[in-house]
């Protein structure tokens, strides 16, 4: 067993090396998973804390959150759109894809923003009550998370300009992407469930 | 322009410091003309800092760890020092302020860069040439850690000169560690220094976890792993899930601090009880990610110098998984006294309680692992029988303050310090050089001498007596940690003897130095050399290849058959390393500057943040994802080795061998 398994070794080395890249990626994904794990563990510690400032109730506006969700999950299915795409090998049509994913995180990172703003001026921000605080943190994590997927999802495009087929290496940075965005997608369901609407309940 | 940052904030007033400052100065300018004087910046640059080669970064680990313990040892021996005079009318020489910043900074760096280094760097070194790989799962990864680690080691190493440090213990507790109470810069030191560290141990963590799932040689199935491998497994595992909570914790104090939000404050709601549960859920495991490959050293060291099979693998790699579950479920035994009732508190104490009965199979089959062998005191066995008697009495001790009841005295005073230093010194430390003496030869192919490794040993264990016996004395006498000053005279001749001890150590860290020293005078002797890669006659892959071993490490991946796989092989008559070929090409990563960049763009950000310079900050951060994107840019990222090339090195390393045993 030892001497006529040289060859496919060497093949099955190759293919060694490719593997662990996306599972490498998921593994990290289990980690980020467990921050927001714990934000969400603080933000249940800290959820009545209001110092006397405003509850969750009077704050938050069911209508422009439907909304935020909307343009979150709907942004999901075209990235989905999108890897279908590159499995078929379709450069411009993953780009494009890609772009509509890139406008649709755009507008959910603008319209949370604007709750922000409006927050803020309202002199609820997060240096009003522990509730607040713990409120902002863990939402704007989230947020940045998807502004970063949005950097990459910017890189991603102008990378795939300059190449003529989808090799495995740029397979593997879709498929983290992809793997990425769907993750921020549960985590978004999870804030929407237990930070808005259980507050507004 | 420069934020807070001002001429006043260096420390010109404090004379211990401006030696301090002159001394370093003086020898980096020595380190530095010297590389200068002998030409070797671009080797240093092309083959170590931008080095994806575990086997380097492990030495460059090493080096920072090393640092750590000096710097590390140096707070320690003051705090002794401060103690045994500070008593009745005498102030001694540290003022509080002084004093606070150095215990802080002790627990800080000897947790963080000291122990955590040295542990990368045997995973790093060990890990790979175990499971037969010729590398991680992600060797840019791998040296973007190491950096993130080193600068955030620098950046520690900053306050010293400009500003101040934490004075608010190795864990900054709040509501002390708000603005309200510590308005300056040393909190901030603290919070940036850990977070970039972090991000570096968790890439770390996830890392290790991949490269042992995924790239173990053909046939090393899980229970053929080594048990150094399993541990760091299993480390890796802890890493990954409590790692990011540490990120949490102190990130959520940093937005205290920075934008007056209210986590931990004692207004606004704030709950300073939810740091401290945050921060040992972190913390607990963390221990467990420290002595847990310290007792995968073990597991390797024992059986080789008794040239016996491990007694008991399967219990072994049990005992560890069982320690890695059970490490999430003690963490509030550290605060006791917070009142969760009696009940949670029982619950805690049992389970605390219930991590022994793991410990003691480990420290059984070790036992039984000599039992009967051919036991051979080498010095590196030395660090590990010392470590077993230290050890258990550590571990006897925490079980005493894992019953709540006693713990209510035992609380924050001397008692505790010794518990810690006791598992700590007795167990990490102890463990850590072991596997240094252990794997020297491998790492440098040549070994360190006994002597004054014998020498270092009895230092360290008696001194380790000396300083620590009398903290559980002091502890039982009422004495709290973190004291400045005292005036009870039951407490000053316990307190001198630990002085004693601390003067022991350092005469220990004396021999250690003077062995790196003697052994690389004698490298080239022939009873020094490592001429066949197994110097030990060892039982694991990593002593089939050569030592040092070559950048591929193996030319042909080794068929893994059993248990102890080498071993296994020798006295079969297989050759592991299937000398002669035929050897095809193999392909490698490139080294590259990326990692170093994130870290030199990571030490900007986090002082530009820490001295509120937002300016640089940005610029820095910009920094930091622009080379990430242009490192995701670039296609020219690996190499081949030519068969010929590989033939050449193998060949060589086989006619070594052959004169070896023709003497």
């Amino acid at each position: 067993m030892a001497h006529d398994t040289t060859l496919s070794d060497a093949h099955a080395e190759h293919e060694h090396h490719e593997l662990p890249t996306v599972f490498g990626f998921w593994v990290y994904l289990m980690t980020d998973c467990i921050i927001f794990g714990s934000l969400f563990a603080v933000f249940a510690v800290l959820r009545n804390q209001f110092a006397g400032g405003p509850t969750g109730k009077e704050l938050f506006e069911i209508s422009g959150l439907a909304l935020e969700t909307a343009l979150l999950l709907i942004s999901s299915i075209t990235y989905g759109f999108g890897m279908i795409a590159a499995h078929k090998g379709q450069i411009k049509s993953v780009q494009m894809w890609l772009a509509v994913t890139f406008l649709l995180g755009l507008g959910f990172v603008f319209l949370e923003l604007r709750e922000f703003a409006h927050m803020i001026a309202d002199g609820a921000g997060p240096d009003r009550s522990a509730f607040l605080s713990a409120f902002f943190t863990l939402v704007s994590t989230h947020g940045l998370h998807v502004s970063c997927g949005l950097v990459w999802l910017v890189v991603m495009i102008v990378q795939l300009s300059g190449v003529s087929a989808i090799n495995e290496r740029m397979m593997n940075k879709l498929t983290m992407l992809s793997l990425f965005w769907h993750f921020l997608d549960i985590v978004w369901i999870c804030v929407f469930t237990y930070v808005y609407l259980a507050s507004m309940i | 322009m420069l934020g807070r940052l001002s001429f006043a904030d260096i420390p010109l007033d404090v004379p211990i410091l401006v030696g301090t400052f002159i001394g370093v100065a003086i020898a980096g300018i020595a380190v530095l003309g010297l590389i200068t004087y002998f030409g070797k910046w671009g080797y240093l640059w092309k083959e170590w800092l931008t080095s994806v080669d575990h086997k380097r970064l492990a030495v460059m680990y090493v080096v920072v760890a090393l640092l750590a313990l000096v710097r590390g040892f140096a707070d320690a021996i003051m705090m002794r020092t401060q103690l045994a005079l500070a008593y009745a009318g005498n102030p001694g020489y540290l003022p509080p302020h002084h004093y606070d910043q150095i215990f802080s900074a002790h627990g800080t760096i000897m947790i963080f860069f000291m122990a955590m280094a040295f542990m990368t760097a045997l995973f790093n070194f060990v890990v790979p040439l175990q499971i037969g790989a010729r590398d991680v799962a992600f060797p840019f990864l791998n040296n973007l850690s190491f950096w993130m680690t080193a600068v955030a080691f620098a950046l520690i190493n900053v306050s010293l000169f400009i500003g101040e440090f934490s004075q608010c213990g190795w864990l900054a507790y709040p509501p002390l560690s708000e603005n309200q109470f510590s308005p300056g810069v040393g909190v901030d030191y603290y919070i940036w220094a850990v977070q970039i560290s972090g991000v570096g141990t968790l890439l770390t963590g996830v890392n290790f976890f991949v490269t042992i799932v995924k790239m173990r040689a053909p046939g090393m199935t899980w229970m053929k792993i080594p048990v150094f491998t399993w541990t760091a497994f299993c480390a890796s595992v802890l890493i990954m899930i409590a790692f990011p909570v540490l990120t949490v914790a102190i990130a959520l104090l940093g937005l205290d601090r920075y934008f007056g939000m209210h986590f931990f404050t004692n207004d606004g709601g704030g709950n300073q009880m939810l740091y401290l549960s945050l921060i040992w859920t972190w913390g607990h495991p963390e221990v467990y990610i420290l002595v847990i490959p310290a007792f995968g050293v073990f597991s390797e060291v024992v059986p080789a110098f008794s040239q016996k099979p491990i007694f008991g693998y399967a219990t072994m790699v049990y005992a560890t998984c069982a320690i890695m579950v059970l490490s999430f479920v003690v963490w509030v035994h550290h605060f006791f006294t917070m009142g969760a009732g009696a009940d949670v508190n029982a619950f805690f104490g049992i389970a605390t309680m219930i991590i022994s009965i793991p410990t003691g199979v480990k420290l059984f089959n070790w036992l039984f692992t000599m039992y009967k062998g051919r036991v051979e005191f080498h010095a590196t066995m030395y660090w590990a029988v010392g470590f077993m008697v230290t050890f258990t009495i550590g571990g006897m001790t925490g079980v005493m303050m894992a019953i709540p009841a006693a713990d209510f005295v035992l609380h924050n005073s001397l008692f505790l310090i010794a518990h810690f230093h006791n598992v700590i010194i007795g167990g990490v430390y102890f463990g850590y050089i072991c596997g240094m003496n252990f794997w020297f030869p491998k790492v440098f192919g040549f070994k360190l001498n006994e002597t004054w490794g014998k020498r270092a040993f009895w230092c360290w264990f008696v001194g380790f007596y000396f300083a620590f016996v009398p903290l559980y004395v002091l502890g039982f006498e009422g004495m709290t940690r973190r004291l400045n000053h005292y005036s009870n005279p039951a407490w000053h001749p316990w307190l001198l003897i630990a002085e004693i001890g601390a003067v022991m150590i350092l005469f220990g860290i004396v021999c250690q130095v003077t062995q790196l020293y003697v052994s690389i005078r004698d490298m080239n002797l022939a009873e020094n050399r490592d001429v066949t890669g197994d110097p030990w006659n060892g039982r694991s892959l990593e002593w089939s290849t050569s030592s040092p071993p070559p950048p591929y490490n193996f030319a042909i991946v080794p068929h893994v058959h059993e248990f102890d796989a080498f071993m296994h092989d020798k006295e079969n008559g297989i050759d592991t390393r299937q000398a002669g070929g035929p050897y095809q090409p193999i392909h490698m990563p490139k080294n590259t500057a990326a990692g170093f960049l994130v870290g030199a763009f990571s030490f900007v950000l986090g002082f530009a943040a820490i001295w509120y310079i937002w300016w640089l900050a940005a610029i820095a951060l910009v920094g930091v994802f622009a080379t990430v994107i242009a490192r995701s840019a670039n296609q020219d990222v690996d190499y081949y080795i030519p068969a010929e090339e590989v033939a050449r090195i193998e060949n060589e390393h086989s006619r070594k061998l052959m004169a070896q045993a023709a003497e």
